[in-house]
C-alpha cells in the first residue's frame, strides 16, 4: 500500500509471512529478532533501551511518535533497536518537551522502520508462532529478503554484551549526601537505573562488563549491581563467574533483568527462551514476600526456570521471590542466609522508564542491604 | 484474600431515573454489580425507582424495590430486609448522596448496616473540595508533582465576590455535592458571577461553592483507577479530552488512550492518581480522577475525583474491555485483583518452564490485576438536545448538558473519529456533509474563526471547515485550545477526502486510504457527487472492505476468548466461524430525548430470549453507557455505528461466519427502524414486522385506509407539502391543530398551533418540509384522555401487554406524561373497544412482534392517534408492572414463535393478558423526569418548563402501590422530590382550566394548605368558597408597602407548590408561554410545579395518600418479587424459570 510518504517497504518473517507497508525512518534494510511491546507510552525510552539490541520492535500502540523526541527521555546514547514497526505515524510532534520528530531521529540514526501495516495481525502471528527472525527492506523483493532473513543468527546463543557495554568507566554522582558506592556492571544499562540509585544517595560507578571484582573493590563497592541487557543469558559465563565472586565476598548484590538471569544461573537455576517474551509496561507481578501485586515494566525474552522449591546453595537458600501473574514465569529471585537477605534480583524493570513506578522501592531494598552489610561489618 | 463471609446480604442502591449527567451507564454498572454479587452467593436487595433498567429486572436481585431513592423509602427497605451491607458506589451521585444521607440521619448505625466500597469518610474526603486539595498537596511525591488550582471555599455571596477579586477573573464556580457538575461554570465578570453564585449556593445541598483560578484551555485528562483491600492499584484507562479545560468531560469529545503525553507525564499522572485513591481512602472499588495539564510547561493539576463508578468508568470499560463495575463489586466484597479473572484473555500455556505449583496456577485466564493496553483508538462524542429547549444557551461549560453519547473504535484516531461522528446520528455533524459550500465568501472565515472560540455543539465540524478554508493549525489551536495533534489528524482526513474528490478514476488505494481515515461511503459519495450505493458497489468490486478486530484488553498479547469486535480497514479479520444460526440485533445508538434506555432494555431482552431459544445473538450498537454493549450480554458484540454501511459490513462478516436467520430492527427505536427498508433492499432478511408494514403504519394515507377498513376513527388529519396545503387542511379541520414532520420519534418538532400566523411560522421553521418530507397536520383533541397500548401480535392472536391511562391530557407528549396502569378510570367497555381496535390495527398493518398504539378518548369516542409497529418507550414499564417480559416475547414471535407457544412456555400468561388485571393488582404509575433545571438561556434565565407535544423528558420512574394516590406520590417523590403535605400553594389557571381546577384546589384548602392566587383567580376561588390569599402578579411589581410579587415569594422559598397552566393563545410562533416567570422561578428553586389540571388532581390524590400516612396508613414498600403473584395471577415459578 502506498501512503502519503510513498516509499514502499516490506517486512518478511523467517516463516515466510510478508507484510507490506511504507518506509518509516531511514530507508534501507535491517534484520533482527521480531518482538512486540504493548506499552502505549514511552517509545523513546524503548527505542534507546539497550536490551532491545538486534531486535526489531513492533509497537502495538495505535499511534507512535505523537510526542516527538526530547532531550530527557533517552535511556542510552543512541537508538538501540534494529528496526521499528508501527501502524500509524504522527504528522507532527506535539508536546512541550519535544525538540524534533521521531521520524527525523530514526533517519539521523539510520534506523529502518516500517509503518501502515496490520501490526495487530503481526503481533498475533508472533504470539502464536513465537519470536523469530525478520527483515525489513525498502530495496529488496520479499523473496530475496526471506533468503537473507534465514541467514541471520538466532537470538538464542547470542552474546551481545560487548556490543552495548560501555568501554570506559564513568560515574553518576549521588543526589544529596553520599551514602553508598555501587559498582554497576554495564550489560546494557539504562540511564534511569543509575539515576534511581543516585537519587538514594548512591555514587554509581558504571563499569564495562568485563571489569574484575578487584577493580570493583578498589572503587569501594558497597554493593554490586548487574544491569539489564540483550542476548542469551546462557552465554554469559563470565558474568556468572563474577557473580560467584561477589557472593563469595559477601558483597550485597542486586540484579535487574539480565542481572536476574545471571544470579539465577549463579545459584544453579537454568534459563530458557520464552516463546514470545514479556514486553510492556502493564505486567502484573506477585511479590511473594508481601503478597501484593506490582504493575511492572518488562522486557525479556529469556527467563529463569522455576524448580518449584527453594534451592540450597553454598551462599544460602535461593527462592523465587516474584512471579508473573499472567503466566507464572519467574520474575525475581532472592538469596537468604538464615533470615538475612544477601542478594536479590528481579526480571522486570523497577527503574521503569518507560513504565510504572510501583517497584521503585526495590532500590531502597538494595540500599537497605548495603546498610545491613555495613553494620554487620562494623559489628564484626 | 477470598470474599467476605461475615456479610450475607447486600443492599445495592441504583441511580434512579435517567437525567442529564446520570444516564444508563449506571444501569450497566448496577446490572453488573447485582449479577456478580448474586453469583458470589449474596442475597441482593436492590432499590431503584427506574423501571426501564435491566438491573430492576426481578431476575437480577433477590428483592427488587422499585421505590424512590430517598432516605424515607430506603429506610423502609432496610427495615424490611435488614441487609448486612450497602453498596452505593455503583449508582452514581444519587446513590452516593443517598448513602451519605442515611449515615447523617443515623440510619446506618440504627440498623447496623455497613457501607462497603467507599466509606463515608472517603466519600467526604473525595467530594469536599478543600479537604481534597489538602490531600493532593500532601501526597508523598516529589515537590511539584501534583498541584491544585488555587481556590477559595465560600458559603455566601460576599465571600464569593471577595474570592474572585483575589484570584482574578475569569474564575470557576463549583457548587459542592451536585450531580454532573450542576450549577458550575466560568464567570468572566462580577455580574455573571453574582448570578451563578446565587444559583450555585442554592443547588448545593450544603450551600457551598468553590471559587477557583481558571485553567481554561489547558489539556484535560482522566484516569480510571481500581483498588482492592490489599492496596493493589491499577489504572484501567487514560482518557484525553479533545476539547480542552472549560468543557465538562461529559460534553467533550474524548479519546482513549491519551494521545499527547510522554511516558514521563503519564507516569506522573499515574503516581498522583494512586496517591490520591490511597489518601482519600477508597479501600475497594473504582474511582475516576481528572487532571489538567498546562500545554506550555506540563504543570499538572488535579481537578477532582469521584470515589465511585462514573460515566467515564462505563466508557473506560467499553473502551478497554475491562469490566470496571463487575470488578468493583468483587473487590467490594473482599476479593483482591489478582484473585479475579480477566474473562477476556486466556492464559498462555508455557507450563514447561513454570513448574511452580503456586496458588495462581491452573487458571484459565490471566488476572484482573493488570492494566489494559489498547492497540486501537476510542473516540466518544456527546449528543445534545438543545433543539428541544428553545432559548437554551448552547455554550458548553463545566455544567454538563449532553443527553447521550456515541463511542467508536478504530485502529487509529481518524478512523475512530469518523465512525464516532457518524454514530452520533446528527445531521450536519460529519465532515463535508454540512451544507457549507466549497469556498468561503469574504469575511466568512473570520466569522467562522470567531465562532469556534466558543465551545458549542458541532464545533468540530466548524473547525474542520476552518482548516479546509485555509486557517492554519496554529490559528485554530489558538482559537480553540484543541491540541495541534488532533488538528493535524483532521488535516489528514481532509487530504484523504481531497484525494477521493480528485481521483480519476477512484482507485483501491485512494479508497482504502479514505476508509482508513474513517470516511464513510456517504461522505465519499458526497465528495464524488454520486450515491453511497455506488460507492459501496465500487468498494466491493475493488475489494476495499473492512476487517473486524477484537477488543481484548491486552493488544493481542494473549488470546481473546470474547468476540467483542470493531471494524477497521486493516489486513486480518478475527471473526470466528460458527455453527449455530445467528440473529443480529440492532441497538438504538446514542441516547437522546425520545430514544433512550427503554430501547436498550428491549434489545437486551431480545438477546437474552433468543440466546435461550438456541440462537447465536449478535448485537450491534455504539452507545457505551448501555447494558447491550457489555461484552457478555450477547454472544457477539460489534461496537459499530448504526448506519447502513456499517450494519451491512457486519451482516456480511457474520454471513461469512455462519448462517444468519435475520436482523431485528423493531426494538431499538427509530434508528434501526429507519434502516429497515434499505437493509431489506440490500438483501438482508428482516425478521418480524416487514419494512413494508412499518412504512404502512407511518404513511398516513395507507394507515388511514387500515383504520377505515376496521371502522376506527382517527382525528381529522392531512399531509401537507407546503404552507398553502397546510392552511387548507387546517381550515378544513379547524384550529387548534397539531403539526409535525413525518418520521420522527419523541415528538421532535411537534407543536400545537392555534392560527394561520403560527402555522406559517411553523412551516418556515421546519426547514425540512419537502415533497419527501411532508408535514402532518392533525386535529388537536382538547380535553381528551390519552391512552397508550403495548401489544404483541403473531399474525393470529393478539396479546395485550398493557393499557396505560395518561394523567396529562392529550397534547402532552406521551413520553412526558405521567400514566397509570391498569387504567384508573376506564370501564370494561372502553377496554374491550381498545382491544378490538388494537387487534384490527395489528392485523391490518401486518404486525409480527410488538405494536404500540396511542388512543385518545374524547366524548366517549376512541380515536386512534398513531400506531407504531415496534417496541415503545413503555415496554419496560409495562413488563415490570405486569411481570411479563414483552420484549422477550416479541423477539421470539419475530423469529416465528406463536403467542400460544409462549403461553405454554410460561413466558406469557397462560390465560388472558395484560388487559385483564385482578382487583388486588397494584397500581403502577410512570412519571417523567424533566431536565429544565439543566438549561439556562443566554441571559442566565431558566427555560420554560412547559409540557407540550414535543418530548422533553430524559427519563422516568415508577411508583407501585395498591391505590393510585399512593403510587402517584411515590412517583413524584422519585421523580421530582416529595409532594408537600402542608404549606402554601400558588394557583393560576388559564380560563379554560378554571372550571376543572376549582375542585382540586378546594380540596387542597380543605387539607389545610394556604391558597395563593393573583387577583382574577383569587376572586373566582372565593366565589366558590375557597379561602384565598391574593398575591401580586409579576407584572404588577411590588406593592406600595413592599408586598412581594409571586415571583419574589418563589425566590424566597415562601411557596411549597405551584399550579400554573399556560394562558393565552399562540403569538408569533411562541404558543402559550404566559406565566413563564412563575414556572421558571419555581423550577430554578426546586419548587414542585404542575402545569396541567389533571396533574393537579393527581397531585391532590398523592398528597392525600401522604396525609393518610400520618393517620396510621403508612406508604409501604414491597419488592417486585412480592408483587409478582398479584401482577400476574398465573405467576408461578414457570414464569421466571425460563428467564435467567
Amino acid at each position: 500500500m502506498t501512503g502519503s510518504h510513498g516509499v514502499r517497504a516490506c517486512l518478511v518473517l523467517e516463516d515466510g509471512r510478508v507484510f507490506e507497508g511504507e518506509s518509516f525512518g531511514a530507508e534501507g534494510e535491517t534484520f533482527g529478532e521480531i518482538v512486540f511491546t504493548t506499552g502505549m507510552t514511552g517509545y523513546q525510552e524503548t527505542l534507546t533501551d539497550p536490551s532491545y539490541r538486534r531486535q526489531v520492535v513492533v509497537a502495538t500502540a495505535p499511534h507512535v511518535g505523537n510526542t516527538g523526541w526530547n532531550q530527557d527521555d533517552d535511556e542510552s546514547a543512541r537508538i538501540q533497536v534494529a528496526g521499528l514497526v508501527i501502524r500509524e505515524r504522527s504528522p507532527i510532534a506535539s508536546n512541550h518537551t519535544s525538540t524534533g520528530t521521531l521520524e527525523d531521529q530514526l533517519r539521523q540514526q539510520g534506523i529502518v522502520g516500517i509503518s501502515g501495516l496490520d501490526t495487530r495481525a503481526l503481533t498475533r502471528h508472533i504470539r502464536e508462532r513465537g519470536a523469530m527472525r525478520v527483515g525489513i527492506s525498502t530495496e529488496s523483493s520479499a523473496d530475496d529478503l526471506l533468503t537473507r532473513v534465514r541467514q541471520q543468527p538466532e537470538m538464542a546463543g547470542l552474546n551481545l554484551i560487548s556490543e552495548v557495554s560501555t568501554t570506559e568507566e564513568y560515574v553518576i554522582e549521588p543526589v544529596g549526601e553520599h551514602r553508598f558506592t555501587v559498582v554497576a556492571f554495564d550489560l546494557g544499562i539504562k540511564a534511569m537505573t543509575s539515576q534511581r540509585l543516585a537519587a538514594r544517595g548512591c555514587r554509581v560507578h558504571v563499569v564495562p562488563a568485563d571489569t574484575s571484582l578487584d577493580r570493583a573493590k578498589e572503587l569501594g563497592a558497597d554493593g554490586v549491581f548487574l544491569s539489564n541487557g540483550p542476548g542469551d543469558p546462557a552465554t554469559a559465563d563470565a558474568q556468572v563467574a563474577l557473580t560467584k565472586q561477589v557472593l563469595d565476598a559477601g558483597i550485597p548484590f542486586f540484579g535487574i533483568c539480565f542481572g536476574n538471569q545471571i544470579l539465577g544461573r549463579t545459584l544453579g537455576f537454568a534459563t530458557t527462551k520464552l516463546p514470545y517474551g514479556h514486553r510492556g509496561i502493564n505486567q502484573p507481578v506477585l511479590d511473594h514476600t508481601t503478597g501484593r501485586v506490582e504493575i511492572t515494566a518488562q522486557n525479556h525474552g529469556f527467563a529463569v526456570v522455576d524448580e518449584g522449591a527453594p534451592r540450597e546453595t553454598p551462599w544460602g537458600t535461593a527462592t523465587v521471590s516474584h512471579t508473573s501473574l499472567n503466566d507464572d514465569v519467574v520474575e525475581g529471585l532472592e538469596l537468604r542466609r538464615g533470615d538475612r537477605l544477601v542478594a536479590f534480583s528481579v526480571q522486570y524493570h523497577p527503574e521503569a522508564a518507560a513504565g510504572p513506578h510501583d517497584s521503585a522501592h526495590l532500590f531502597d531494598r538494595f540500599c537497605g542491604l548495603m546498610a545491613d552489610a555495613r553494620n554487620n561489618a562494623q559489628e564484626a | 484474600m477470598p470474599k467476605r463471609t461475615d456479610i450475607s446480604s447486600i443492599l445495592v442502591i441504583g441511580s434512579g431515573p435517567i437525567v442529564i449527567g446520570q444516564a444508563c451507564e449506571f444501569d450497566y454498572s448496577g446490572t453488573q454489580a447485582c449479577r456478580v454479587l448474586r453469583e458470589e452467593g449474596y442475597r441482593v436487595i436492590l432499590v431503584n425507582s427506574n423501571p426501564a433498567t435491566i438491573m430492576t429486572d426481578p431476575e437480577l436481585a433477590d428483592a427488587t424495590y422499585i421505590e424512590p431513592i430517598t432516605t424515607e423509602f430506603i429506610e423502609k427497605v432496610i427495615a424490611a430486609e435488614r441487609p448486612d451491607a450497602i453498596l452505593a458506589t455503583l449508582g452514581g451521585q444519587t446513590a452516593l448522596n443517598a448513602a451519605m444521607d442515611l449515615d447523617a440521619e443515623g440510619i446506618l448505625e440504627k440498623y447496623g448496616v455497613e457501607l462497603i466500597g467507599a466509606s463515608i469518610d472517603a466519600i467526604q474526603r473525595g467530594e469536599n473540595r478543600e479537604e481534597f486539595k489538602d490531600i493532593v498537596l500532601g501526597l508523598d511525591l516529589p515537590e511539584g508533582t501534583a498541584d491544585v488550582a488555587r481556590s477559595r471555599i465560600c458559603h455566601t455571596l460576599d465571600e464569593v465576590l471577595a474570592a474572585a477579586d483575589e484570584l482574578n477573573y475569569p474564575v470557576v464556580l463549583r457548587p459542592s455535592f451536585t450531580m454532573g457538575g450542576a450549577g458550575s461554570g466560568f464567570a468572566h465578570d462580577e455580574a455573571e458571577l453574582r448570578r451563578m453564585a446565587v444559583a450555585g449556593l442554592e443547588a448545593s445541598p450544603v450551600t457551598e461553592v468553590l471559587i477557583e483560578e481558571s485553567i481554561l484551555g489547558w489539556k484535560e485528562y482522566e484516569l480510571e483507577v481500581m483498588r482492592d483491600r490489599n492496596d493493589n492499584v491499577v489504572i484501567v484507562c487514560s482518557i484525553e479530552n479533545l476539547d480542552p479545560m472549560g468543557v465538562h468531560t461529559g460534553d467533550s469529545i474524548t479519546v482513549a488512550p491519551a494521545m499527547t503525553l510522554t511516558d514521563r507525564e503519564y507516569q506522573r499522572m499515574r503516581d498522583v492518581a494512586i496517591g490520591v485513591i490511597r489518601a482519600v481512602g477508597v479501600d475497594t472499588g473504582g474511582c475516576n480522577i481528572q487532571f489538567a495539564v498546562n500545554p506550555a510547561d506540563g504543570r499538572l493539576i488535579v481537578i477532582e475525583m469521584n470515589p465511585r463508578v462514573s460515566r467515564s468508568s462505563a466508557l473506560a470499560s467499553k473502551a478497554t474491555g475491562y469490566p470496571i463495575a463487575k470488578i468493583a463489586a468483587k473487590v467490594a466484597v473482599g476479593y483482591t485483583l489478582d484473585e479475579i479473572d480477566n474473562d477476556i484473555t486466556s492464559r498462555p500455556a508455557i507450563d514447561d518452564i513454570t513448574s511452580r505449583p503456586a496458588s495462581t496456577s491452573g487458571r484459565r485466564h490471566t488476572p484482573a490485576s493488570f492494566e489494559p493496553t489498547l492497540d486501537y483508538v476510542v473516540v466518544k462524542v456527546p449528543r445534545f438536545a438543545f433543539e428541544k429547549f428553545p432559548g437554551a444557551d448552547d455554550q458548553l461549560t463545566t455544567h454538563m448538558k449532553s443527553v447521550g453519547e456515541a463511542m467508536s473504535i478504530g485502529r487509529n484516531f481518524t478512523e475512530a473519529l469518523g465512525k464516532a461522528l457518524r454514530s452520533s446520528e446528527r445531521k450536519g455533524h460529519e465532515f463535508w456533509l454540512a451544507d457549507d459550500g466549497s469556498a468561503p465568501e469574504d469575511g466568512e472565515l473570520e466569522l467562522l474563526m470567531a465562532e469556534i472560540v466558543r465551545p458549542h455543539d458541532g464545533r468540530l465540524v466548524k473547525v474542520e471547515r476552518a482548516l479546509r478554508w485555509g486557517a492554519s493549525v496554529a490559528d485554530v489551536h489558538e482559537a480553540t485550545g484543541i491540541d495541534p495533534w488532533f488538528l493535524e489528524q483532521i488535516v489528514l482526513m481532509q487530504k484523504a477526502g481531497e484525494a477521493v474528490r480528485d481521483a480519476s478514476p477512484l482507485t483501491a488505494d485512494v479508497l482504502r486510504q479514505a476508509k482508513r481515515h474513517g470516511i464513510s461511503d456517504v461522505q465519499i459519495a458526497h465528495l464524488r457527487g454520486t450515491t453511497p450505493d455506488v460507492i459501496r458497489g465500487v468498494r466491493a468490486a475493488l475489494g476495499v472492505r473492512p476487517v473486524f478486530k477484537t477488543v481484548d484488553t491486552c493488544a493481542a498479547e494473549f488470546a481473546a476468548l470474547t468476540p467483542y469486535h470493531y471494524s477497521s480497514y486493516d489486513e486480518e479479520t478475527e471473526v470466528r466461524p460458527r455453527e449455530r444460526e445467528a440473529v443480529i440485533i440492532l441497538g438504538s445508538g446514542p441516547n437522546r430525548i425520545g430514544q433512550g434506555i427503554e430501547f436498550d432494555y428491549s434489545c437486551v431482552h431480545a438477546s437474552l430470549a433468543l440466546s435461550e431459544a438456541g440462537y447465536e445473538t449478535v448485537m450491534i450498537n455504539c452507545n457505551p453507557e448501555t447494558v447491550s454493549t457489555d461484552y457478555d450480554t450477547s454472544d457477539r458484540l460489534y461496537f459499530e455505528p448504526l448506519t447502513l454501511e456499517d450494519v451491512l459490513e457486519v451482516y456480511e462478516a457474520e454471513r461469512a461466519a455462519g448462517p444468519v436467520a435475520g436482523v431485528v430492527v423493531q426494538l431499538g427505536g427509530q434508528t434501526p427502524l429507519g434502516l429497515a427498508r434499505q437493509l431489506k433492499d440490500a438483501g438482508v432478511p428482516i425478521v418480524g414486522t416487514t419494512p413494508e408494514a412499518i412504512d404502512l403504519a407511518e404513511e398516513r394515507g395507507a394507515f388511514g385506509a387500515v383504520l377505515d377498513d376496521a371502522g376506527l376513527p382517527a382525528p381529522k388529519h392531512g399531509m401537507a407539502r407546503s404552507f398553502e396545503q397546510a392552511r387548507t387542511i387546517a381550515a378544513e379541520i379547524g384550529y387548534p391543530v397539531l403539526v409535525r414532520p413525518s418520521y420522527v420519534l419523541g415528538g421532535r418538532g411537534m407543536e400545537i398551533v392555534y392560527d394561520d400566523a403560527a402555522l406559517a411560522d411553523y412551516i418556515e421553521r421546519a426547514t425540512e418540509v419537502t415533497h419527501e418530507h411532508p408535514v402532518l397536520v392533525d386535529r388537536f383533541l382538547d380535553d381528551a384522555v390519552e391512552i397508550d397500548v403495548d401489544a404483541l401480535y403473531d399474525g393470529t392472536e393478539l396479546y395485550m401487554g398493557g393499557i396505560m391511562e395518561h394523567i396529562e391530557e392529550a397534547g402532552v407528549h406521551s413520553g412526558d406524561s405521567a400514566c397509570a396502569m391498569p387504567p384508573i378510570t376506564m370501564g370494561t367497555e372502553t377496554i374491550e373497544e381498545i382491544r378490538r381496535s388494537t387487534h384490527a390495527i395489528a392485523d391490518g398493518v401486518g404486525v409480527r412482534g410488538l405494536l404500540n398504539i396511542q388512543f385518545a378518548l374524547a366524548s366517549d369516542t376512541l380515536y386512534v392517534l398513531e400506531a407504531n409497529p415496534r417496541a415503545s418507550r413503555t415496554v419496560p414499564f409495562v413488563s415490570k408492572a405486569t411481570a411479563t417480559p414483552l420484549a422477550k416475547a416479541a423477539a421470539r414471535i419475530m423469529l416465528g414463535a406463536t403467542i400460544a407457544e409462549l403461553r405454554a412456555e410460561g413466558m406469557l400468561k397462560r390465560e388472558g393478558d395484560g388487559s385483564h388485571v385482578a382487583e388486588d393488582a397494584p397500581v403502577a404509575v410512570k412519571e417523567a423526569v424533566l431536565p429544565f433545571q439543566r438549561f439556562r438561556t443566554v441571559d442566565g434565565d431558566s427555560v420554560d418548563p412547559l409540557l407540550g407535544p414535543e418530548m422533553k423528558s430524559t427519563g422516568e420512574v415508577m411508583g407501585l402501590a395498591t391505590t393510585f394516590g399512593a403510587a402517584f406520590t411515590k412517583g413524584e417523590a422519585a421523580a421530582n422530590g416529595p409532594l408537600p403535605q402542608s404549606g402554601k400553594v400558588f394557583v393560576s389557571a388559564a380560563n379554560r382550566d378554571k372550571r376543572h381546577a376549582i375542585f382540586p384546589i378546594k380540596r387542597l384548602a380543605d387539607l389545610g394548605f394556604e391558597i395563593l392566587a393573583t387577583r382574577g383567580t383569587a376572586a373566582v376561588l372565593r366565589r366558590n368558597g375557597v379561602p384565598t390569599t391574593t398575591v401580586r402578579k409579576h407584572t404588577e411589581g411590588p406593592g406600595p408597602n413592599g408586598e412581594p410579587t409571586i415571583v419574589q415569594l418563589l425566590m424566597d422559598d415562601q411557596v411549597d407548590l405551584v399550579y400554573n397552566t399556560p394562558h393565552g393563545a399562540s403569538r408569533g410562533g411562541s404558543p402559550r408561554t404566559d406565566g413563564y416567570e412563575i414556572r421558571g422561578t419555581a423550577i430554578a428553586h426546586g419548587i414542585p410545579c404542575i402545569t396541567t389540571t389533571p396533574g393537579l388532581s393527581a397531585a391532590v390524590q398523592g398528597i392525600e395518600a401522604l396525609r393518610r400516612q400520618s393517620e396510621g396508613e403508612p406508604l409501604g414498600v414491597r419488592s417486585l418479587q412480592d408483587w409478582q403473584p398479584y401482577m400476574r395471577q398465573d405467576a408461578s415459578s414457570a414464569a421466571t424459570e425460563g428467564i435467567k
